[in-house]
């Protein structure tokens, strides 16, 4: 079999079994290619189960920085017995398929058009290790060391990454270098390498990091002084209340007297938990809460209660497979609609969308700000993919100029030169009126918060024309919040196609992808990324310069195109669903082939191409 | 229904030790029934806070959903206050408390606001032993919705429509008793002497402070058969003592006989007098506690008075450890930690 080499590009999968100690071996692997200069994007696929299910672990690698998922695995780490079957039917035709040789592979297993490659893990494990928990954990960083030697991984940048990760426990550090040169000499003496699929250096990562979102969003909710974090466990979304309190503890303990500048509060559930951030914002602390798709469920009478009385919440809705308890291990964008209408009666909420890790710190902090100054639940949402997976990412970054807007908020003296004060007297004339804290003046802007209509003075009444000028008046503040909320990113200097596409979050790696693939057909498509609702004017103005516009989301119903027909009164014709939910993240593949599907005639947009 | 009052103070009308009259703890006319017993517990609140002296602006006030709900805009009128949503105060005060543990929290809710769609946060509430007085208007009914049984009804008590509750009660004071609550309280609303000391007793407690304070619902419970009407829980009221809240300041000058008095220091210095009824009461001791709620019971009676006091309470804030400023106070300066921190959690992710 001739066989090209292929450097920088490709997928790794590896097949383990849940709870045995690879995702720190996996972790390291991905490391190691982040620090030799590749840009490379992992995937945790896990079950809903603490230990014995099977769990895999999927590595993108491209130097041009593709890092959306991508179908076709060129070489599969199969650890896991119970799926080695269908282990080796994913690997790709010409792909490698790397497994435990201690124990024979099952004839009927063998394809003819894979490479296997043998490597006796546990057995090399068990000469060297004497308790079976070791010989478990070691065998992965074994498996690691064969990958070094068939794929070209700098074996000094492996260890220097135990080095960091084991500086306390030096013990550590001896027994996993054994390890990797075990599986590494393993490789030189039995098999011809590197493979012709393997890595070589490159200096492509600049400043990037690599980080989980939900840690950059935890890291968001610090830098933006949240000091009340309430939370009811659920995946995909606890490890955003875990970073807060990683960096908390590094960062918001009183040097003096060791107490905390924080309280994290686990409530008894998501009721709870919303009711006790609406509490300590009215109350004049950033708050915060962070859930996913169920936990929103319980939140809406509260979310309702925020928006109509007109307290600052700061929600982050790490979104899973639904409905209902759905596949909640697994990724999707379907809580559009349920998070932009949340609660009964009329109600719309302002929701951003981050895409990478640097944008759920950045957007997360500006939550805050957001809230703040709209006075209103704000909702982040972020998914599975984003928040559990290590991305790439720029750097996180907090300007030293910014300063936090806790927007209209009046003080003793202020209300001392006001005659009569009014809760919900729009005096600026943008449909945000001024609050007032408990305790802040003897006699003065005390009110009575009310989820029930009340007038200008937040005095109860069941009068309609008031309510009627109430409700209106919190209308104005959706428009105002347009000014305000982060304006949808441009990949192009000016409209040039027929067609465009319009994506948010997640999506957006595949999505870029796929724009490029397109455009190496000559296909040409403009394209915006939405990064909040209510949607401005830049979106209102893109959807109108195309015919169509594919819209690329990751749920059965288009909810998000369902969104923009809803808020901009787009004849629905024009909107083309480009979807996918089978619960792992979209393609570009899958994107480019329902996009070409759609285009009959392909030289309208060759036409175009300058 | 109370008719508008004048605006005008008598200048002979006393004023408390920080120069306010009692109308500084008033607030709008009540809307509730003519007789309903939450008025009567509204009352009882000025009264306490005014005899306590504390600044109107220093109190927040924190309600459900429910007639007993309503109350917080009968009382206090100078004090932000917290209508919330149906059973779910306790998030509320918890969130809020933990913004700023200065202010002195006054929760509200009736027994269909805690004993039902607000159990569970009832329980964590207590759990959590968060600094702030719980009181319920309980009224065996559910009052706004037109008197439907609650699940503090008594087993075999009459509605108004005339059916018979087949369901044990819920007893809201053994259940606090039960899951570590470090106040416990009973009282009636018709009984002003025991119900003003109680409160700020509750108010002055560092901790959970719960009140049930049952309240006749005379539109919907206050008929024969119902064991919360007017007349049943007079006829059947047995309290433990007779209490009075002497604050840190004030000498004690109420003399008590010899033998038949208990008092109790709180942690702000004021001291909790009990003129004991019962020879064994020690309202430090949850067990006796326990008894006495059960023999009680066993006799049809209804136990009131401050049942159980843990004089060791140490509130929420302590028990997470947060800086004794309050959290809302705390400036930017002080939590954001700018960006070259930020340069160097960058590096611990390359
Ligand atoms: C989620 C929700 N369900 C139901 C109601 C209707 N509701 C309003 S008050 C109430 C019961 C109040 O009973 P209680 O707390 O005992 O107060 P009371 O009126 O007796 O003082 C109910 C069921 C509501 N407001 N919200
Ligand atoms: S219905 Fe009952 S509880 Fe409600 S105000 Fe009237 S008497 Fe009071
Ligand atoms: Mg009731």
């Amino acid at each position: 079999m001739h066989q090209v080499s292929i450097v920088n590009d490709m997928v790794i999968r590896f097949a383990n079994v849940n709870g045995t100690g690879s995702a720190s071996a996996n972790n390291m692997f991905s490391k190691a290619i982040f620090r030799m200069g590749i840009p490379v994007s992992p995937k945790n696929i896990f079950p809903s189960n603490i230990q014995g299910l099977p769990t895999w672990y999927e590595v993108r690698i491209n130097e041009n920085g593709y890092l959306g998922r991508r179908d076709g695995i060129d070489l599969l780490v199969g650890v896991n017995a119970q799926t080695q079957a269908r282990d080796i039917q994913d690997v790709k035709p010409g792909g490698y398929f790397v497994y435990d040789s201690t124990k024979k592979l099952h004839q009927e297993y063998i394809r003819d058009d894979i490479h296997y490659l043998g490597i006796p893990m546990m057995e090399l494990s068990m000469q060297h290790f004497d308790h079976p928990r070791q010989q478990q954990l070691f065998k992965n960083v074994i498996y690691v060391g064969a990958l070094a030697a068939l794929i070209n991984i700098d074996l000094e940048v492996l260890k220097q990454i135990i080095r960091e990760q084991f500086g306390k426990k030096e013990k550590l550090i001896p027994p996993n270098f054994k390890s990797l040169e075990l599986g590494y000499q393993y490789v030189l003496d039995h098999y011809e390498y590197p493979l012709n699929i393997h890595l070589e250096r490159r200096d492509k990562i600049g400043d990037k990091i690599m980080i989980e979102g939900n840690m950059a969003t935890g890291l968001g909710a610090i830098y933006a002084g949240a000091t009340v974090a309430a939370w009811y466990p659920i995946t995909p979304s606890t490890s955003v209340v875990k970073g807060f309190e990683t960096y908390a503890k590094k960062l918001r303990i009183d040097p003096e007297t060791g107490k905390k500048k924080y309280a994290i509060l686990q409530a008894e559930d998501e009721l709870a938990a919303i009711g006790m951030v609406i509490g300590a914002t009215w109350n004049g602390a950033r708050s915060f809460t962070a859930t996913s798709g169920p936990g929103v469920s319980l939140m809406s009478e509260f979310i309702g209660l925020a928006y109509f009385a007109e307290i600052p919440v700061v929600l982050v809705n790490v979104q899973r497979g639904g409905p209902s308890t759905g596949m909640p291990t697994r990724t999707q964008q379907p809580d559009i609609l349920s998070s932009a209408y949340a609660s009964h009666g009329d109600t719309k909420h302002i929701l951003l969308f981050p895409s990478t890790p640097a944008e759920c710190f950045e957007m997360t902090a500006d939550a805050f700000d957001l809230a703040d100054r709209l006075q209103t639940p704000i909702i982040v949402m972020s998914d599975l993919d984003l928040g559990m997976n290590s991305h790439l990412s720029p750097p996180l970054v907090w300007d030293e100029k910014r300063t936090y807007d806790r927007g209209k908020v009046l003080n003793a003296d202020d209300l001392d030169q006001i005659e009569k004060y009014g809760r919900y007297l729009d005096v600026d004339d943008d449909g945000i009126c001024y609050r007032t804290i408990p305790g802040t003046h003897p006699t003065k802007g005390s009110f009575f918060t009310r989820g029930t209509s009340r007038d200008e003075y937040a005095k109860y009444t069941e009068d309609g024309a008031v309510y009627v000028r109430i409700v209106d008046r919190i209308l104005k503040k959706w428009e105002t919040a347009k000014k305000y909320v982060p304006t949808p990113e441009m990949y192009q200097e000016q409209n040039s196609s027929t067609d465009g596409i319009l994506f948010f979050g997640t999506t957006t790696y595949a999505a870029l992808e796929a724009m490029d693939l397109l455009k190496q057909q000559g296909i040409n498509l403009d394209a915006i990324r939405i990064k909040a609702l209510p949607f401005n004017q830049h979106v209102v103005d893109f959807v109108k310069a195309h015919k169509r516009v594919f819209v690329i989301e990751q749920n059965r119903d288009g909810q998000f195109r369902s969104l923009l027909v809803n808020e901009l009164e787009i004849p629905p014709a024009q909107l083309v669903p480009v979807l996918n939910y089978d619960g792992m993240p979209i393609t570009a593949d899958a994107i480019m082939q329902k996009i070409l599907s759609n285009l009959p005639e392909p030289a309208n947009h060759k036409s175009k191409v300058l | 229904m109370t008719f508008i009052k004048p605006k005008f103070r008598h200048p002979l009308l006393p004023k408390n030790k920080i120069g306010y009259y009692k109308a500084d703890y008033e607030g709008a006319i009540s809307t509730l029934c003519a007789g309903c017993g939450h008025d009567s517990i509204s009352g009882a609140i000025v009264q306490a806070c005014f005899e306590l002296s504390i600044e109107p602006h220093k109190i927040a006030k924190v309600s459900g959903i429910g007639c007993s709900s309503k109350t917080p805009t009968y009382f206090l009128g100078k004090s932000h206050g917290f209508n919330s949503v149906h059973g779910r105060m306790p998030s509320i005060t918890t969130g809020a408390n933990m913004a700023n543990r200065d202010l002195i929290y006054l929760g509200v809710s009736g027994d269909g606001d805690t004993a039902s769609i607000g159990m569970g946060q009832f329980v964590h509430v207590i759990r959590r032993n968060l600094n702030m007085v719980y009181i319920v208007m309980n009224n065996g009914c559910y009052g706004l919705t037109k008197g439907q049984d609650s699940a503090t009804a008594d087993f075999g008590s009459i509605s108004k429509a005339g059916s018979i509750n087949p369901f044990e009660a819920i007893d809201l004071v053994g259940l606090s008793l039960e899951l570590g609550a470090t106040f416990v309280a009973r009282s009636f609303s018709g009984d002003k002497t025991q119900l003003v000391p109680l409160i700020k007793a509750a108010i002055s407690h560092p901790g959970f402070a719960f009140l049930d304070v049952l309240s006749p619902c005379v539109t919907f419970n206050n008929n024969k058969g119902s064991t919360k009407s007017y007349d049943f829980v007079r006829d059947h009221m047995e309290a433990t003592a007779t209490i009075d809240l002497v604050p840190e300041e004030e000498e004690i000058t109420v003399a008590y006989p010899e033998g038949s008095t208990t008092s109790v220091s709180l942690h702000d210095g004021s001291t909790i007098q009990l003129q004991k009824l019962a020879p064994d009461w020690n309202p430090t001791d949850r067990r006796s506690a326990f008894n006495n709620l059960q023999s009680a019971k066993a006799k049809g009676e209804i136990l009131t008075g401050l049942l159980y006091i843990n004089p060791e309470s140490q509130d929420m804030h302590e028990l997470v450890e947060t800086v004794p400023s309050p959290l809302n106070s705390l400036q930017e300066k002080d939590l954001c930690p700018g960006p070259e921190a930020l340069d160097k959690i960058n590096d611990s992710f390359r």
